[in-house]
């Protein structure tokens, strides 16, 4: 059932933020599927007690693979697949919490709070690098090329 | 061999004058600035941006151009026999329109295949140019409403603060894009947008709606997240534009401030 919830609020989520930065009508669906696949990645990893950083890493991977594959079937920018899969992966929780840490002159905390979500960050990032290397390097290769 | 750079799309060019040739280039020039901004203005990432540019330009027999592009403006010039031609192109506003970046792009890929001339590819791009958001601003808003409460559950949040979320999201999206019209000042209208979704949530918790209030501001500030930003930086400095990448990084680190600000006076008040 969890699971289920999961889905179904990944994919309404991201397809929500489609609507907010104006995607095509028709590339909603996609979008969401999108940003459902990299949630779901991420909470089957966190649920396995796999830590933040490779379950964030292997979301963003698979975000941005999937992103890369739509924009070649599909012919368009893939930004616009990825952009509202990301979302839900951006440390809000944590950063929350280390700011109101500080705010309650809490510093050892905020810190750690601080650098557990700047971690995340880093982690977004290298996912959507390890995608796009890994795409550039198998699967164009075999894809005809031209754009 | 000596046509070289501006044969594309012409038949026996020969008998043109220099002056229709030098026009026709500038004409070139201008679909591939216009391209350029639209898509930069929209919130294309820069690489694509610069690729699309030379793409057009190509296409119309442009076989060497450069541009160089950063958040803030574009250069364009054009080598053919004649002196090399450059453009400047200054970008004042950027918002988030991803329709009108694949619009662009699918102008893009039918000028590569030759399906429209110069004049024509133009009246094109000037109609997207003026395209107004397909969703309107109530739908945006109701969209904002949506992403704060499956955030709530997504965050494991029980069902009963779905409904503040909701609430509290739709007010913060609703002010970070109305005072931003008001206030050309950047960053405010997120500051004031967190401020107020962070007392709205408070007060919603404070009259017996919901059950955890950090859950309820969490869902609150997620539709203010920069996250075309933050995924633009990490493409752009991966395509080695370095520039843009620490600019549009610079821009998303003081948004995210801007919202944390907002909210850290929240918390001291209450």
């Amino acid at each position: 059932m969890t699971i289920l919830t999961n889905m179904l609020f990944s994919f309404l989520a991201a397809a929500s933020f489609g609507i907010m930065f104006n995607v095509p009508k028709d590339l909603l669906i996609k979008c969401g599927t999108v940003g459902m696949a990299g949630w779901m990645m991420y909470y089957f990893l966190s649920e396995n007690n796999v830590d933040p950083l490779p379950s964030t890493v292997a979301a963003a991977f698979t975000i941005a693979l999937i992103g890369h594959v739509y924009a070649r079937v599909y012919k368009t920018p893939v930004i616009i697949f990825t952009i509202a899969g990301i979302i839900p992966l951006v440390p809000g929780g944590t950063a929350y919490r280390a700011m109101r840490s500080f705010v309650q002159n809490d510093y050892n905390t905020a810190i750690n709070l601080a650098a557990k979500a700047f971690m995340i960050s880093g982690s977004i990032a290298l996912g959507l690098i390890l995608s796009d290397v890994f795409y550039q390097l198998i699967l164009r290769r075999k894809a005809p090329a031209g754009k | 061999m000596e046509r070289n750079g501006y044969n594309g799309g012409i038949d026996n060019d020969w008998g043109d004058s220099v002056d229709a040739l030098l026009e026709r280039q500038y004409d070139i020039m201008d679909v591939s600035l216009l391209a350029g901004k639209i898509m930069l203005e929209s919130g294309a990432e820069t690489y694509r941006v610069e690729d699309t540019m030379m793409r057009i330009a190509l296409s119309y027999g442009i076989e060497e151009s450069h541009s160089f592009v950063t958040p803030t403006g574009i250069m364009f010039s054009i080598e053919t026999k004649e002196p090399t031609k450059t453009k400047l192109m200054r970008i004042s506003s950027r918002t988030t329109d991803l329709y009108k970046v694949s619009a662009v792009n699918a102008v893009s890929r039918r000028i590569s295949a030759g399906e429209l001339t110069v004049s024509e590819a133009y009246k094109e791009l000037k109609s997207i140019q003026k395209a107004p958001m397909f969703f309107s601003f109530l739908i945006q808003v109701a969209a904002a409403a949506s992403t704060s409460g499956c955030f709530v559950i997504l965050l494991k949040g029980s069902w009963d603060n779905v409904l503040p979320a909701m609430l509290a999201g739709a007010l913060a999206y609703f002010l970070v894009l109305k005072v931003a019209e008001i206030v050309p000042t950047m960053f405010f209208s997120e500051f004031i947008a967190a401020l107020a979704g962070g007392t709205a949530a408070y007060f919603l918790f404070q009259m017996g709606l919901g059950s955890d209030l950090d859950r309820i501001i969490v869902g609150t500030l997620i539709p203010l997240v920069p996250g075309l930003l933050i995924t633009n930086a990490v493409r752009d400095l991966m395509a080695g534009h370095f520039l843009s990448g620490l600019a549009k990084g610079a821009e998303a680190l003081l948004t995210s401030l801007a919202i944390g600000t907002g909210i850290a006076v929240v918390m001291t008040l209450i």
